[in-house]
């Protein structure tokens, strides 16, 4: 780090202040020109991934699968199937890898921590001892504050959150408020994340930007900025519950924020695009943009997640015909 | 690490014969007093195939040919049936687009995802754009019923050898001219599969004529006294040459010649893009880009600032195999080129400009040059003056807005110029006073059918593309 990066560090701290301060940093931010950002997401997309690279690719797709389902209709038994699908994603190859987390509402978190961590859990992340071979690593991640509106007050958020923890998730995934951030009430926004950060105690942070309700890249860029200040440990795109979820040049956009966040506070920020991430092609796609945007560091399950559902058997399938060639039926995936 | 495994794109679907003839009057030819030589693959030095040099005789023949046809068959035929042919022949330039695409690649060196994305969709937009001219003339704003110049000489370059083609065959077929076309001495071959597409869609004989050759086919062409009108693409002093040839007779002349093109990055500008910008600027096609944007003017402010995102975008770019498709940049078009670029490179490093290039292997066969960078440039430097035809940027440095339009308008040339700033009102400023063709907005090297392209001062005169480039071919 050099001498002029380590006082830009001091500063940025300083930023959660004052409104003023907050304000003039994040639009003082290089705007995003919509078409070149447009484009540069679309030429990375030409790229050809084959054979070796492509196995390598889809293994460590896999392996960064945040395996979600936000319904309504969940069950106990659905989310323990969906589980024990994230441990061992393909049971007829036991060389293929556990995925990164599973992803569920708050109140069904304790019976995904049974099948990841042993019925004997239920107390957090520590629980992990008696744990079956690949618990551990799966992480438990559950949304809150008030998903995915974010519109109740903020005891109920923290409470949300506290909840989500104790029941034994270790990551957290809370949405911002967008109806203040699009109002220019930085500092509330800011505030609830560090407020909910604190709530987390152990756990990791997500925080959705809902880049979809943003709708422009400047906004994406500065939200991303701010959630980096206040500490989130990873941003996110979507939530999957409105129209416009993870797009290319989004997650572009919020890769830059992550590789300027790091070069001028020496901190590391993960990278989530969730929602409409449906393919094996659609996967590489996005690697290619981490490899060539932020590089080689950010290409791991502890920095890159996919937010889907749907994308993990075309995985498997696709995983499958790499290694046996030939493609087998949806039928010989489990389905969820 | 995330290795990209090596993606080839078959060389297969190209079927190239071991010689090639004049294209004359509707079919290949033996040159009667001409020679031959070979055309090579840059990326490996590999002949590629033996091609037809024509002679004076030759150039005589190919023009009487397209004589014969002006006054026979294409001069006197309606407009709409014109635009048949110009519509059949691009469809089948998209039918047959990989193909092209693949030896476009092979025999200029240039990688396969520009061939693929960029010069194919616009040589069959292009060929689309003008055949929707061609009865509709009378709407051109050139007065009633316009009529065409004749036989149209038409030299074009190495670096877009069937996008030039495109740009000249185009507008002179869709206003009613028949044309003998010589392509680069380097690079004739798509040419001569563009000749096979005509013979294809049953164009009359003798209305697109390909002569092959290098400077002195070329000098008989332009010298013809039975030629109506010259088009050249190509460099300032060639161009000269051609002017010199042609003054004094009832010819009509457009040159569209070098360039050294500013591209101007304010404090305001959107980084990230106008990283892209710079990079796409000067890389792409390996910098054998008349417009290219060899010129980087940054405001002081933030000079540091982009030249680090500069230095790291540029150190992911990948050179190597053209036909690979993630390749970046390709080869350099020919041994001539590259020692003129390692020349003027040279030159910049013994001036007293700082060189830096990111660590790069470069393939041992075949014509190659690691893209390069110059910081702690001047207006006096050599490589701030002359035109590089090379992936070489030169950065220079500016204060004041007023500062950047007097340096970037500090050259003889004037083809075109970029500007980056998220401001409206400067950007309109700045087009307002920059002497160039073409000004991108937040944006470099965008080409399109509808838009007219060419030059001040030495960059030439005459417009190419849009309504503006029915001019160039019409008798008004």
């Amino acid at each position: 780090m050099t001498a002029t990066a380590m006082s830009a560090r001091s500063d940025l701290t300083e930023l959660g202040r004052s409104e003023t301060a907050l304000r003039a940093f994040l639009h003082g931010l290089p705007g995003v020109d919509q078409v070149g950002a447009q484009q540069r997401a679309a030429q990375l997309g030409t790229r050809s991934i084959k054979t070796t690279a492509k196995a390598w690719a889809i293994d460590l797709a896999i392996r960064m699968v945040d395996l979600t389902t936000l319904e309504g209709a969940d069950t106990p038994g659905r989310v323990r199937a969906l589980a024990a699908k994230a441990l061992r994603p393909d049971p007829a190859d036991p060389s293929c890898p556990h995925v990164g987390a599973v992803c569920v509402y708050p109140s069904m978190v304790p019976y995904v921590a049974e099948v990841l961590r042993g019925p004997a859990s239920g107390a957090g992340p520590a629980g992990a001892a008696a744990a079956p071979a690949g618990a551990g690593v799966v992480h438990l991640a559950s949304v809150a504050t008030a998903f995915p509106a974010g519109q109740a007050p903020l005891e109920i958020k923290l409470a949300d959150t506290r909840a989500a923890v104790a029941a034994g998730a270790d990551e957290i995934d809370m949405v911002i408020n967008r109806s203040a951030f699009l109002t220019g009430r930085y500092q509330e926004v800011y505030d609830e994340i560090v407020a909910v950060r604190e709530a987390c105690g152990p756990a990791h942070l997500k925080v959705i930007l809902e880049t979809g309700e943003l709708s422009t890249y400047d906004n994406v860029r500065r939200a991303s900025w701010l959630a980096m200040l206040a500490g989130a440990d990873f941003i996110k795109t979507s939530t999957g519950k409105v129209p416009a979820a993870a797009t290319p040049p989004v997650t572009l956009v919020m890769l830059e924020a992550v590789r300027d966040f790091r070069a001028a506070t020496g901190r590391q920020v993960g990278v989530k695009p969730a929602g409409g991430i449906k393919t094996t092609k659609d996967a590489i796609k996005y690697l290619v943009l981490v490899n060539e945007t932020v590089g080689a560091d950010w290409l791991d399950p502890d920095w890159f997640r996919f937010g889907a559902s749907s994308l993990l058997n075309d995985l498997l399938m696709q995983r499958t015909k790499l290694t046996t060639g030939d493609y087998a039926g949806p039928d010989y995936f489990t389905r969820d | 690490m995330f290795e990209y495994a090596p993606a080839p794109e078959s060389r297969s679907v190209v079927r190239l014969q071991p010689a090639y003839g004049l294209f004359v009057g509707g079919e290949f030819v033996d040159p009667t007093d001409g020679d031959s030589f070979t055309s090579i693959n840059p990326a490996s030095e590999e002949v590629l195939a033996e091609v037809a040099a024509g002679g004076v005789g030759d150039v005589d023949r190919a023009v009487r040919a397209a004589r014969t046809a002006y006054d026979r068959v294409w001069g006197p035929m309606p407009g709409r049936d014109r635009a048949k042919y110009l519509f059949r022949i691009a469809r089948l330039i998209q039918e047959r687009s990989r193909e092209l695409a693949v030896l476009e690649s092979l025999d200029n060196g240039k990688p396969i995802k520009e061939s693929r994305d960029v010069d194919l969709p616009l040589v069959a937009a292009h060929f689309f754009y003008y055949a929707g001219w061609a009865d509709k003339l009378d709407h051109a704003g050139f007065g009633p019923n316009p009529r065409p110049l004749g036989v149209a000489a038409q030299i074009i370059p190495w670096n877009f050898p069937l996008l030039m083609l495109a740009w000249k065959i185009a507008p002179a077929l869709a206003t009613g001219n028949t044309v003998v076309l010589k392509p680069a001495e380097t690079t004739p071959l798509t040419a001569l599969l563009f000749a096979e597409i005509c013979q294809q869609a049953d164009l009359p004989a003798g209305v697109v004529n390909i002569v092959t050759g290098a400077g002195e086919t070329g000098r008989a062409l332009v010298e013809h006294h039975d030629v109506d009108k010259v088009a050249f693409t190509g460099s300032t002093e060639v161009g000269r040459a051609i002017a010199r040839a042609v003054a004094g007779r009832d010819t009509k002349l457009t040159l569209e010649l070098g360039g050294k093109a500013a591209n101007i990055v304010f404090d305001d500008a959107p980084v990230d893009q106008a990283v892209e910008g710079i990079v796409n600027g000067i890389f792409f096609n390996q910098g054998h880009v008349c417009c290219a944007g060899s010129r980087l003017l940054l405001q002081e402010s933030v000079a540091d600032q982009v030249l680090a995102s500069l230095k790291r975008r540029v150190a992911q770019l990948r050179v190597g195999d053209p036909l690979d498709k993630n390749s970046d940049i390709g080869a350099i078009n020919s041994a001539a080129q590259l020692a003129r670029i390692s020349e003027l490179a040279d030159a910049g490093a013994a001036e007293g400009a700082q060189r830096w290039s990111p660590p790069c292997e470069l393939p041992e066969q075949g014509f190659w040059f690691a893209p390069t960078i110059f910081t702690g440039v001047t207006q006096a430097h050599r490589i701030a003056r002359e035109e590089i035809f090379g992936p070489v940027l030169s950065v220079l440095t500016f204060r004041t807005p007023a500062e950047a339009v007097e340096k970037a308008n500090n050259t003889p040339y004037g083809l075109s110029a970029g500007v980056w700033t998220e401001k409206g009102s400067r950007m309109l400023w700045l087009a307002e006073r920059l002497r160039a063709g073409v000004v991108w907005a937040n944006t470099f090297n965008k080409f399109d059918p509808t838009s007219p392209f060419g030059g001040y001062q030495e960059s030439g005169y005459g417009r190419e593309g849009g309504r503006h480039g029915l001019e160039a071919y019409l008798n008004v």
